[in-house]
């Protein structure tokens, strides 16, 4: 009898890790599976066990519970007051588009052979008998963008590193998630780390790639050690090292974890921080597609867009692009965050609308407060109004809209919330994590914050809202990087949708 | 969390564990750091001499990251996430609270990916959602 417990750190965080020592207590005869999520969070620890109708999932259970699942016979599937029914025909699960997240929750982490019966390998089996071109197209022709947030055709990129002459050439995991509000790629790693290494050796077999590094930041504890023990079980089964699966083909791969510092998502910050430096921003060109790592070539991408490719190879571009809208195709693994009832992961086909996401599968928010504002894509990304959720969740859209789609992370906040304040927050962590290249994103954002505080007093209002948007156009325009380019983003937005919370202090609730 | 004492016999044989990398200079501190608890001040010479490096690459590389400390830690550390999703439910109010009861033990942190259950804590490197002061207090040593 298999019993599957999320071994996912968002679950372990409300108690799984205890849910599951009490059931191997427990529970005579029960295997207990350490699986990933589900992504549905509100429902964890959730609980799975195997039936002849398939697995039927209990959720959220406390350790408290577990006398009372036995005593109606949670092994077969009985009755319980906790039962979600047969997991897969859970509407929320049931009704997303899981291709990235296809095997997150399903699967055993670590097992090669679950990895292969749910259709692992497939992919890098065959990207390894095509040639290198024809794998370029393929994910070119996906119409696979940067999910990090820049957007930029995965293929493209792949082709220039393709294209380089050199010694040594380099795939780079971003896995530096310090969006507050995502949580994607840990998931995916702490769920399914294979598909990311799959999709790191398909990348260094169209490139010619021998070397790879996952760049994970130090705040996932859980993700690295499971993406250690991943690449471990990799190398014994022959798939890393100097013959990838048999073939002619060598790749080695590498974690290397961050140090607690945001810039160092930004992806030439990144390179300097893997090469052990100070994480600070380098100016481009030269693109680090042709002078990345140490100089050498370098294919970055985030762990979502790596974690995709296995899939576009596996069933073939068409049926990739076949989902989306316009130029945003495929899905994009959005993430529900904040002050949100059902948060979690919701992988859907780009052009669901904001509301569908927030009032639709989030169920509005945790505290029945009315939503005032979302954040969308990270802290750099917008805040919208309630006036804006029939915006599509797409690159073009979100862009049109005045904010950006990001790493797709969405969050929500209610009534309670005051927009001056989340605006000089913006500022003050820009403050506080700025690699200090650029002047405008040093000292502007400390400037910044001094002027919202006149705002929040009440002082020469006006004049310093004018001044603050002056303020925000040097940072835009004249920061390298994404840092100080974008902190402007959330804080004009809220001065743009929320003018009644800048109005000074006489209008404050 | 248990630490050796700093000892420049055993600092070496931490660094020996790192010839092979390339760019070993952060992977040197966060090793040290490991092993020591803080970074002391006698290794910024030692590792910029190991790895060739000058004194100000390692000290610059030191005082970057939010990370690396030069001071030995606290028997506890709490890290409180004061990011936007929590500050969605509450962390504000939250970290305020656990700073009064347990002073310098506590830090901000940005961010551990549990966006969707917070308030997130991370104590002693156990990862707390929906955080409160008396799950908090649970897990302190």
């Amino acid at each position: 009898m298999k019993i599957y417990v999320p071994c996912d750190s968002a679950a372990i965080s409300v108690g799984a890790d205890d849910v599951a020592s009490a059931l191997t207590l427990k529970v005579s005869g029960a295997t207990i599976i350490r699986n990933g999520s589900r992504g549905a969070l509100w429902l964890e620890p959730m609980i799975e066990v195997e039936t002849a109708q398939g697995r039927v999932a209990y959720g959220p259970v406390s350790v408290d519970d577990i006398e009372s699942l036995i005593a109606a016979d949670f092994t077969n599937g009985g009755a319980h007051a906790l039962s979600l029914g047969i997991t897969d025909e859970i509407q929320w699960l049931a009704s997303q588009d899981r291709i990235t997240f296809k095997r997150v929750g399903v699967i055993d982490p670590l097992s090669i052979a679950d990895y292969e019966a749910h259709g692992g390998l497939v992919g890098l089996r065959r990207a390894i008998s095509l040639t290198s071109s024809a794998v370029i197209e393929e994910v070119t022709e996906s119409g696979l963008r940067g999910r990090g947030g820049a957007g930029f055709p995965a293929g493209i990129k792949w082709k220039t590193v393709a294209g380089a002459v050199s010694d040594q050439k380099y795939i780079c995991a971003n896995a530096d998630e310090g969006d507050s509000g995502t949580f994607a790629d840990r998931m995916l790693i702490e769920g399914d780390p294979f598909t990311l290494i799959e999709g790191m050796t398909i990348a260094a077999v169209a490139v010619g790639a021998t070397l790879g590094y996952v760049y994970l930041r130090s705040e996932y504890p859980y993700a690295i050690k499971t993406l250690q023990k991943a690449i471990d079980i990799a190398h014994a089964f022959g798939w890393l090292g100097s013959s990838v699966l048999g073939s002619k083909h060598a790749f080695e791969l590498k974690i290397r974890v961050g140090a607690g510092s945001y810039v160092c998502g930004e992806e030439t910050a990144m390179l300097e921080s893997i090469e052990g430096k100070r994480g600070v921003v380098r100016a481009k060109p030269p693109l680090p597609a042709l002078e990345g790592l140490f100089g050498k070539p370098t294919v970055i991408n985030n762990v979502l867009t790596l974690s995709s490719v296995p899939a576009v190879l596996a069933d073939g571009a068409s049926a990739y692009k076949a989902l989306g809208v316009a130029r945003s195709l495929g899905t994009q693994v959005f993430q529900l965050a904040g002050n949100i009832k059902r948060g979690g992961i919701v992988e859907k086909a780009f052009g669901i609308s904001v509301d569908e996401m927030v009032n639709g599968y989030g169920s509005g928010t945790l505290s029945g407060a009315p939503i005032r504002s979302v954040q969308i894509g990270g802290p750099l990304g917008a805040y919208f109004s309630t006036k804006q959720f029939d915006t599509s969740l797409d690159y073009e859209s979100m862009l049109a809209a005045g904010g950006m789609l990001g790493h797709g992370g969405i969050v929500v906040f209610d009534e309670s919330v005051d927009l001056a304040v989340q605006a000089r927050f913006a500022m003050s962590f820009c403050a506080l994590e700025s690699c200090g290249k650029c002047t405008p994103c040093r000292i502007g954002s400390t400037r910044g914050v001094e002027t919202i505080d006149l705002i929040i007093q009440g002082v020469k209002v006006d004049e310093n809202k004018k001044l603050l948007l002056d303020l925000c156009e040097v940072m835009t325009d004249g920061s390298l990087c994404a840092m100080g380019g974008l902190t402007p983003m959330p804080v004009k937005s809220a001065m743009l949708n929320f003018p009644e919370d800048f109005a000074g202090e006489v209008s404050r609730r | 969390m248990k630490y050796s004492p700093w000892s420049k016999e055993s600092a070496l044989v931490v660094l020996a564990t790192l010839r092979e990398e390339e760019g070993p200079v952060l992977m040197a501190l966060q090793a040290l750091q490991e092993e020591f608890g803080y970074v002391h001040s006698e290794a910024i010479g030692l590792v910029a001499n190991y790895f060739n490096k000058s004194r100000a690459d390692v000290h610059g590389v030191l005082t970057f990251y939010h990370d690396l400390r030069t001071t030995p830690p606290t028997n506890n550390h709490i890290s409180i996430c004061v990011a936007e999703a929590c500050q969605a439910v509450g962390s504000r109010e939250l970290e305020k609270e656990v700073k009064s009861k347990f002073g310098d033990e506590v830090h901000d942190g940005y961010c551990f990916g549990n966006c969707a259950l917070g308030p997130c804590a991370m104590v002693n490197g156990a990862i707390l959602g929906r955080a409160t002061v008396e799950k908090i207090e649970k897990v302190r040593i």
